[in-house]
């Protein structure tokens, strides 16, 4: 080998380039992977929901009884739908104000070294499994409930809620923190310079500005919340029952799929094919749900973050 | 100019309106307009605190939660948790009982959810950060991988269910479950790569060029190294989502009374994350 000096440059050679090539080709596959749940979902899963969901005719009106297990069997999906969106608006009215206070805290109000503190915190709360938020409820919430309201049943929608409200909330609170920050800070500075208080500040200037990406922090967290399974599945129960009562017995629709594929249903059988309907349903409304949010990010952003 | 007084104050602003003269900055300072800018900078203030009150609620609510959480874990949990509990298979008998299986069922399906996510994961990244160019596809492929990300769980389950335990016959088993966790941790381990990836500056890869070097000596000398640290941020973050996620196992089916500990990619399993144990 020359010394380091002498040795002189050469262009790659063509066996250099079709390496190059090579590995160029190997990353798009790596990438196009990114599309396997695509092609497994639309020629796999779909065919086999939208059939079972024609057979069933979901949602129809006048049957608004879930029965698929025992005799009489009736497919109205509206009792699952009613248990979803009830624990979706609870987690909602527990994690919105919540969320968006500890956001705006952490944009607005704390130093350096109090975000520093915070932030992990919230990320280990958003980071505990879900199973462990379900025996949360059912060994602390509910006992607690059973407290204030003596009626309350074992497994009840308001515990379910109210864990569900919990996850969510460190996701309400990261996302709607991104938001405000992406305000620039110029705009708020302006507002002090007239005099403004950092309330005013916070709330007629700040807010208003990052108004599309906070919107859609809480609609990505409801879809989160729709979309949660097995907290609701431990806390919730499964009785599947038209109620408002948030301290009675309900069933998700996630949590009906959990049900039938641990129970003794046999495959490929009329009670075991609802779960591909039941989560036809649930994917429109999430996908729905999270494109809207991008949507709403895209369309009425007011400030450009960089 | 007499702005601020004006944008601040609602009631000077409606008086405004009424007078008709809204267009036009209002003459000097009244001293009556003075005594009213004054009483309300106290209410002003008094609002400020009690929004500022307010916001520290709802942080302590947050953070007390995590504690009453992790105390409540701990204190129902650590009595229960000792070695004969880790190292016996489950039993009808509750003081007999144990995770050992499930233990090492998590072990299997995260050990072959991570051989396969991380390469593609990385390597997606790679190519949509470095190769792909910047067009209208690159957006979709943006908002794509976003949806990828919220898609439920249960949803990627079912689709396991139907793809790889039924179509694939690969049954009921280890990788059954890796394969359906890979999909949907690679969403989460792509956007942190990416990330990692572009906080990478130009000028390293500029330099590299300079010397010589082709795009994947570039790459794999320079620019993965310096992103390194990042990327492995968000390794580490979707293995502990993949371990603790329990919905999209239940769907494939790897729920079962097992008593024994898996020894090949296609025996069933038993995880710690099962609501049964």
């Amino acid at each position: 080998m020359p010394p380091l000096g002498r040795r002189r440059w050469t262009s790659p050679t063509s066996s250099a380039k079709y390496g190059e090539e090579l590995i160029k080709g190997a990353l798009l596959l790596c990438a196009l992977c990114l599309f396997s749940p695509h092609l497994g979902l639309s020629t796999y899963w779909f065919p086999k929901a939208s059939c079972s969901s024609t057979r069933f005719s979901l949602g129809f009106p006048d049957r608004n009884k879930w029965t698929p297990i025992i005799e009489p069997q009736s497919f109205g999906v509206l009792p699952l739908l009613a248990g979803t969106v009830q624990v979706a608006v609870g987690a909602g009215i527990i994690a919105i104000p919540l969320g968006l206070g500890c956001a705006l805290f952490l944009s607005e109000y704390a130093s350096r070294g109090v975000r520093d503190v915070l932030k992990p915190i919230l990320e280990i709360l958003a980071g505990i499994p879900t199973v462990v938020y379900g025996y949360f409820a059912i060994t602390s919430v509910t006992p607690l409930l059973s407290k204030i309201f003596p009626q309350t049943e074992v497994f009840n929608a308001a515990s379910a809620a109210i864990v569900v409200g919990i996850m969510i909330l460190p996701m309400i609170a990261s996302l709607c923190d991104d938001a405000l920050r992406s305000v620039p800070s110029g705009v708020r500075f302006a507002g002090y310079s007239l005099g403004a208080t950092k309330f005013e500040v916070s709330t007629r200037v700040v807010v208003p500005g990052a108004a599309s990406g906070i919107f859609a922090s809480f609609v990505l967290a409801l879809s989160r919340a729709i979309g949660e399974t097995m907290a609701v599945t431990l806390a919730a129960g499964a009785n599947p029952t038209l109620t408002l009562n948030p301290l009675e017995s309900i069933q998700t629709m996630t949590a009906f799929m959990v049900q039938i594929s641990m129970g003794d249903v046999v495959a490929d059988s009329l009670e075991y094919q609802t779960i591909f309907a039941v989560g036809l349903l649930l994917f429109v409304i999430t996908l729905t749900m999270n494109l809207s949010a991008f949507w709403v990010v895209r369309r009425f952003r007011k400030y450009k973050s960089d | 100019m007499y702005v601020g007084h004006r944008f601040l104050d609602d009631r000077s602003e409606k008086r405004a309106a009424r007078g008709g003269s809204s267009t036009l900055p209002p003459g000097p300072i009244l001293p009556n307009d003075q005594r009213e800018f004054a009483s309300n900078l106290k209410w002003r203030k008094f609002k400020a605190s009690l929004f500022y009150g307010s916001l520290v609620f709802s942080v302590a609510t947050a953070v007390l939660l995590l504690c009453l959480l992790l105390m409540e874990l701990a204190l129902q949990g650590a009595f229960w948790l000792d070695w004969q509990f880790i190292t016996s298979f489950p039993s009808r008998f509750p003081e007999r009982a144990g995770i050992w299986s499930a233990i090492w069922g998590s072990l299997w399906v995260i050990t072959c959810t991570s051989g396969i996510a991380i390469p593609l994961g990385i390597g997606a990244a790679v190519y949509l950060e470095e190769y792909a160019k910047k067009t209208k596809f690159g957006s979709f492929i943006e908002i794509n991988i976003s949806n990828l990300a919220g898609v439920p769980s249960i949803i990627y389950g079912l689709l396991g269910l139907v793809v790889f335990v039924r179509t694939f016959g690969l049954g009921r088993s280890v990788i059954s479950g890796a394969l359906t966790m890979s999909l949907l941790i690679l969403p989460i381990i792509i956007v942190a790569a990416r990330e990692a990836l572009k906080t990478v500056p130009n000028t390293i890869r500029e330099a590299a060029y300079a010397l010589g070097a082709t795009k994947w000596q570039a790459i794999r000398a320079h620019v993965l190294p310096a992103a390194l640290p990042g990327i492995l941020t968000g390794v580490i973050l979707s293995l502990s989502r993949a371990i603790g996620e329990t919905a999209p196992l239940i769907m494939v089916g790897a729920v079962a009374y097992v008593a024994f500990v898996p020894d090949s990619l296609t025996r069933c399993v038993h995880r710690s994350a099962n609501p049964d144990l």
